[in-house]
């Protein structure tokens, strides 16, 4: 099995028109996804490369029966594009755009909440790819084979970073798991952790934390408690200054709270070994499950 | 986005939170007329992005003309915790009977709004909330539902506020959270809330930290970016569309992506160098993007060295190659370079870099081979 996405999916995406939209969602196709559809109020009734174009996601899932939607339209329209979705009763979002303002993202992620069927991920993330089934947002799938590893990550080129040392390792995933770079994500570690706990294919999860709130320090609680998996960590943004916001809004350090001296301590206080860099972390991922 | 206290009082001023009036100024002249025109006394404030203003002497209460040109001469340009004085506010002094404290601040782990309210105002405020919690009172709003009337009550009743006042500091904290959500702020914080003696509720002063997300909708706000706040670099970069961060080091680093480029500089430390900032050049780093890159780093006069570590996926390596020889062609560096390549159409960006044979250029096949060698070189070793 994967998490989240595989050859169960059924794509739609918002934004299909787009140049970006287009090509992540063909790529996608060429990958192996099943693109079933694409939603741009207004241009209903024609198609991209074959994929039929639809004017509401009402209308995409039920001619085409998707379940999943990617989200790629511009900040300002991306969060009435995913209730949209969850309107129209597609169980997984996956929000690839980034800059939408905070208060949409609050909203959303509370509507959201409100329908346990219903789970967004992201937004400003790379999307999901399960190696060998389906790519899902804009990780290239070129560097990931399929394998017993479960990756999850707020930051998408530090995903690859750390995927490409475990696949110089010698190590494929299950999926790979963007979570996004903002202060509000949809999915959050504990839900990943809980899908990867549960999924036969992986035998090991790779989380990939940053500075800022406390998502790494709630996981390893949570990891504590519930994963009987091993767990290897890793935390970006060491020498980070206080106070200062690296590019990713979610990123901020206010005094020791969410430093990544902070998050290492709380992981490894609950028995999960963090790799200092991407390369340690393949090295721990070995001696855990052999070379 | 932080705004100054009189920006914050201009758009609490929008939502019909009560503020003391008052006139901004930038010379000493401009100061002296506000003062005339606010009258006797006038409190003459420094405006700038950091608290314990009053206590390095930029907050001074003038009884006449005399003293508000001898504070607004004094004021101006004064150094405050490494913040200069360019702007004061000049405002009708207040008679104050008691202090309290009132906020709303984005709380992304409880994902959703913190509203606070305490009778312990005007000093410091992290100071009560770390030995006496239980003197502020806090409220989680549901976005959907909005602040409510009882919630108002009950942080007033649970804060203490006396009977006479728990409807007016009920309309306060409405009027507060009205605020927040209208303008998109992430923070706002009124410290402190003054009651006068004919029992008034005013803000006496503002903080106020917008959601640059949110600037495209909110054209008035997003004029009140101060540009001369920044530092030179963070400016030119955020004029090229990057984002940068100006640290201490003489080591450059530029990546793409955030979380790599954080890793990046761990990586690089622990390597024993230090970097000189964090560049992330986005997902699809194009040409023009790199050429920009190389000279907001490089305009760093501390910088010995740079590092480049791209892993391509938007961003493809042989676009950052090329846009690494234009770079050299108009900003001609004069430090030396490592540059890590891999990801999408690594193999060509390799190939090219290798063909241009630039100046000081070096390559590394990994992360920590690059890092080893950006110290090395910003050490003036040779390789």
């Amino acid at each position: 099995m994967s998490v989240l996405v595989g050859t169960d999916t059924r794509l739609c995406v918002a934004g299909i028109t787009g140049s970006e939209g287009r090509f992540h969602t063909l790529n996608n196709r060429d990958y192996g996804t099943n693109v079933v559809s694409g939603v741009t109020p207004g241009k209903g009734g024609q198609d991209v490369e074959g994929i039929p174009v639809f004017n509401t996601f009402h209308a995409a899932a039920e001619e085409s029966g998707a379940n999943t939607a990617m989200i790629f339209v511009p900040p300002p329209f991306a969060a009435d594009s995913i209730l949209e979705a969850a309107d129209a009763g597609i169980e997984t979002i996956i929000a690839i755009t980034e800059g939408i303002p905070a208060h949409d993202e609050l909203r959303v992620y509370t509507q959201i909440k409100r329908n346990p069927s219903l789970r967004l991920i992201g937004p400003n993330c790379p999307g999901v790819l399960s190696p060998g089934k389906a790519n899902v947002g804009i990780i290239p799938a070129s560097f990931f084979k399929e394998g017993n590893i479960g990756v999850m990550s707020r930051s998408g080129t530090l995903t690859y970073q750390i995927g490409n040392e475990l696949a110089q390792k010698g190590f494929g995933n299950s999926s790979i798991v963007g979570l996004g770079g903002d202060p509000i994500p949809g999915t959050s570690f504990i839900d990943v952790l809980e899908l990867f706990e549960n999924d036969d294919q992986t035998e090991l999860i790779v989380m990939s934390g940053e500075i800022g709130g406390d998502a790494e320090e709630l996981a390893a609680e949570y990891i504590a408690e519930n994963v009987t998996k091993p767990v290897v960590g890793y935390i970006a943004g060491f020498t980070a200054p206080p106070g200062k916001t690296m590019g990713h809004a979610g990123a901020i350090v206010s005094g020791s709270k969410g430093t990544a001296a902070a998050k290492a301590e709380a992981l490894e206080a609950k028995g999960v070994r963090v790799g200092r860099t991407p390369t340690q972390v393949a090295e721990i991922a070995v001696e855990i499950l052999g070379g | 986005m932080d705004l100054l206290e009189y920006q914050g009082k201009q758009l609490f001023a929008r939502h019909e939170i009560p503020v003391p009036s008052g006139i901004p100024a930038r010379t000493v002249e401009e100061a002296l007329a506000a003062a005339e025109k606010i009258g006797y006394p006038c409190v003459v404030k420094a405006q700038v992005k950091i608290g314990g203003r009053g206590k390095a002497g930029g907050v001074k209460v003038a009884a006449d003309a005399t003293e508000a040109r001898e504070y607004a001469e004094a004021i101006l340009g004064m150094d405050i915790k490494g913040f200069t004085v360019h702007e004061l506010w000049i405002e009708e002094a207040s008679e104050i009977e008691a202090e309290y404290y009132a906020a709303i601040v984005f709380d992304r782990s409880a994902r959703a709004a913190l509203v606070m309210l305490s009778t312990q105002g005007g000093m410091d405020i992290e100071q009560v909330s770390a030995e006496t919690p239980e003197a502020i009172a806090t409220l989680h709003v549901d976005p959907l539902l909005g602040f409510q009337p009882f919630e108002a009550r009950r942080l007033a009743f649970e804060a203490g506020i006396d009977a006479d006042l728990i409807r007016p500091i009920g309309d306060f904290l409405t009027r507060l959270y009205e605020t927040f959500v209208a303008e998109e702020a992430l923070l706002v914080e009124v410290n402190p809330v003054i009651i006068t003696p004919e029992r008034k509720v005013r803000a006496l002063d503002s903080k106020v930290t917008l959601d640059p997300n949110s600037l495209y909708r909110h054209e008035e706000n997003a004029k009140l970016r101060d540009p001369s706040d920044e530092d030179p670099q963070e400016q030119m970069a955020r004029d090229r569309g990057l984002t940068y961060v100006k640290l201490d080091g003489d080591i450059g680093v530029l990546g793409n992506g955030a979380g790599l480029v954080m890793s990046t500089l761990d990586v690089v430390a622990q390597y024993g160098g230090e970097p000189a900032n964090f560049l992330d050049a986005g997902g699809g780093s194009k040409a023009d993007a790199i050429t920009s890159a190389v000279e907001v780093i490089c305009s760093n006069e501390k910088v010995k060295a740079v590092l480049f570590n791209i892993f391509g996926g938007i961003t493809r390596c042989d676009e950052v190659a090329n846009g690494l020889i234009e770079a050299f062609a108009t900003a001609k560096p004069t430090v030396p370079f490592v540059v890590r390549l891999d990801g999408t159409n690594d193999v060509e960006g390799r190939k090219i870099l290798a063909d241009a044979n630039l100046p000081g250029v070096h390559t590394a096949a990994t992360m920590n081979e690059a890092a080893e060698k950006v110290v090395a070189l910003a050490k003036g070793e040779s390789l």
